[in-house]
């Protein structure tokens, strides 16, 4: 919708100049500095955490922050903060990952559906549509339960719910960009198909697929947390900030420092991700519409 | 409107019988049959000819299927693994829970984001209208569980305000209000920075537009202009999300209800889940599902009957 307005089609994202875009809106820069912040964090876990996560300390359980333990410990005496440096890593993993992977499926399907013949276009559009009418909570808890929970499910379950809106918003610009001068030019040229594909058509509807993703990543930290709040994600004794959560729940009328430390990296991520997005957007393609929360 | 009203109810029930089947095939693309995984370890021979007998597993799939169906369509979804009872009388029993938790989340939501929206537009360009925007995008971003976990320790552990835990005495009025205003506070703030930027954004539209104009060339003043004129026409897309909406709004009862140890259909199906209660789960799902397409289809009608424009959806 929105490349088809523009009379000359750009092959790549204008980089420099919608990234200074980006840096001059406040609320943008903001999130791509918490973003960075908490990236830098991921990678560099393991050698910044100042205990092993896993490790059990029954003497030291429950303890408000104190220098030794600066957030605290847990019902098992492990101590708080490096569980949540731990679990950075395991959110933004999971959160990135499957985004990515429901991108690059939902590019694909989408593409197939747009160029591909009608009757592939009908039956794909059906399977989708039904997908995305299922409340997504419901779909998931019905998937979990038939595979069981754990890392691998949750990812399963974020990619399917998360791939029909993908393949829709492609399919969207392919049917418009289908019958375009340069692509029917190409084709009387003879150009191959996956050329056409790849060279041709996908350098101008990537573009929104990826704000699309970067404002999805905060739901899907949400959907990761949520779970693992549930004991439905990610398996204890692996650190998630949804089951760090949880155990701070249980222990919260002795030692309320749990909760509230494992939600402030959730509640970082969430607005640092919707703020990154929004910016992106607005500094990409402010012609793309808001999708729901 | 009738071509149209067939076809989206059309459309509605091929999607949910697709979904149905799917979910329903799914159970037995896993490795593993269904009884054994439901009773777990404690699986004894007996046990588990038992449960395969009561749940129909020994017939051929199409079979199940079709049972399943017609099952459901008169209203029987099937009985709970551990307690026996059938799985419709379970979700009904707290269904007006969530309902009614689930209005009151929307209530205070519309009536604050509208008000916030007005503000934002009369303020429009200021400072305030910025502060509005960044404390709305804040408040769609964080979580509604965590919200949950916050509210609940300040105002039930710390300030003892509220409870902590349940839905209230059945009959009780006041208890089962005060039990779902923490709850209620978590789902609806979500909403809140929603259909305040909904409403800025439509009202911004509509401001541009002549009647507007006319309405200020006959020095009606500012607040005058966006409650009277521009709020009327600005709410109808705010009444088309809410029925998608709903969704959202199941989806954060399911961890609200949790947190807050609520009895809901949140609470029911997450529990379910956890013991692997296939019957108690699918029937959940095909609930909850059948009500969220009722709400979604309807709106649509709504919005057709109401807009002419809608209709022709189908024509292309």
């Amino acid at each position: 919708m929105s490349s088809a307005a523009d009379p000359l089609p750009r092959k790549t994202l204008p980089l420099p100049a919608s990234l200074r875009r980006l840096m001059a809106d406040r609320m943008g820069a903001a999130g791509a500095f918490i973003v960075l912040f908490l990236l830098a964090i991921a990678i560099i876990a393991p050698w910044i955490a100042p205990y092993d996560p896993l490790k059990i300390n029954v003497k030291a359980k429950l303890l408000a922050p104190s220098w030794e333990h600066w957030a605290g410990t847990d019902h098992l005496g492990r101590d708080t903060l490096s569980r949540l440096i731990l679990g950075t890593r395991n959110a933004l993993w999971i959160a990135l990952t499957a985004t990515g992977l429901a991108g690059v499926i939902g590019m694909i399907l989408g593409l197939i559906a747009g160029y591909g013949p009608r009757w592939i276009d009908g039956i794909l559009v059906l399977l989708l549509d039904s997908l995305s009418s299922l409340p997504m909570i419901m779909f998931a808890l019905a998937v979990i339960t038939v595979l069981g929970p754990g890392t691998q499910t949750l990812m399963l379950v974020i990619v399917l719910v998360s791939i029909p809106g993908y393949a829709r918003l492609i399919r969207a610009q392919v049917l418009t960009l289908k019958n375009a001068d340069f692509i029917q030019a190409e084709r009387v040229m003879g150009a191959s198909l996956p050329r056409i594909l790849l060279v041709h058509l996908l350098p101008n509807v990537v573009g929104p697929l990826v704000i699309v993703l970067s404002m999805d990543v905060p739901v899907v930290i949400m959907l990761e947390a949520g779970l693992s709040y549930l004991n439905l994600g990610v398996k204890p004794p692996e650190p998630s900030w949804g089951n760090m959560l949880y155990d701070g729940y249980t222990s919260l009328r002795q030692q309320p420092s749990l909760v509230i430390a494992a939600g402030i990296p959730l509640i970082l991520a969430t607005l640092g991700f919707t703020f990154l997005g929004e910016g992106l957007r607005d500094a990409l393609d402010p012609k793309l519409q808001k999708r729901l929360p | 409107m009738l071509t149209y009203t067939v076809k989206r109810i059309g459309l509605a029930i091929m999607v949910l019988l697709i979904v149905m089947s799917a979910m329903y095939a799914m159970v037995f693309l896993v490795p593993g049959d269904p009884a054994s995984l439901a009773l777990g370890p404690r699986a004894t021979p007996e046990l588990k000819a038992e449960l395969t007998a009561r749940m129909g597993l020994d017939q051929p799939l199409t079979t199940q299927i079709l049972n399943f169906f017609s099952n459901a369509l008169r209203g029987d979804l099937g009985y709970d693994v551990w307690s026996k009872r059938p799985v419709l009388d379970q979700i009904l029993e707290v269904l007006p829970n969530t309902l009614f938790l689930g209005i009151l989340s929307l209530g205070w939501a519309i009536v604050l984001g509208i008000v916030l929206g007005c503000l934002a537009v009369v303020w429009r360009g200021t400072a305030i209208d910025t502060l509005l925007g960044v404390l709305s995008v804040s408040m769609i971003a964080v979580p509604p569980f965590v919200i949950a976990l916050y509210s609940l320790l300040i105002f039930a552990v710390w300030l003892n305000w509220l409870p902590a835990i349940g839905a209230g005495k059945p009959g009780d009025w006041s208890s089962q209000l005060a039990a779902a205003l923490l709850p209620a506070f978590a789902i609806g703030i979500t909403w809140v920075g929603y259909l305040a930027r909904l409403v800025r954004a439509s009202m911004l539209e509509v401001m541009g537009a002549n009647y507007i104009r006319t309405a200020r060339a006959f020095g009606l003043s500012e607040p005058r202009i966006v409650l009277r004129c521009a709020l009327r026409v600005a709410i109808i897309p705010t009444i088309a999300i809410l029925a998608v909406g709903f969704g959202s709004i199941l989806s954060s009862a399911v961890f609200v209800e949790t947190v807050f140890s609520r009895p809901g259909v949140g609470s029911l199906i997450t529990s379910a889940v956890a013991k692997r209660n296939y019957p108690l789960v699918m029937g959940t799902v095909l609930f909850m599902t059948t009500f969220y397409l009722f709400v979604v289809t309807a709106a649509d009608l709504l919005m057709a009957w109401l807009d002419p424009r809608v209709r022709d959806v189908f024509r292309s």
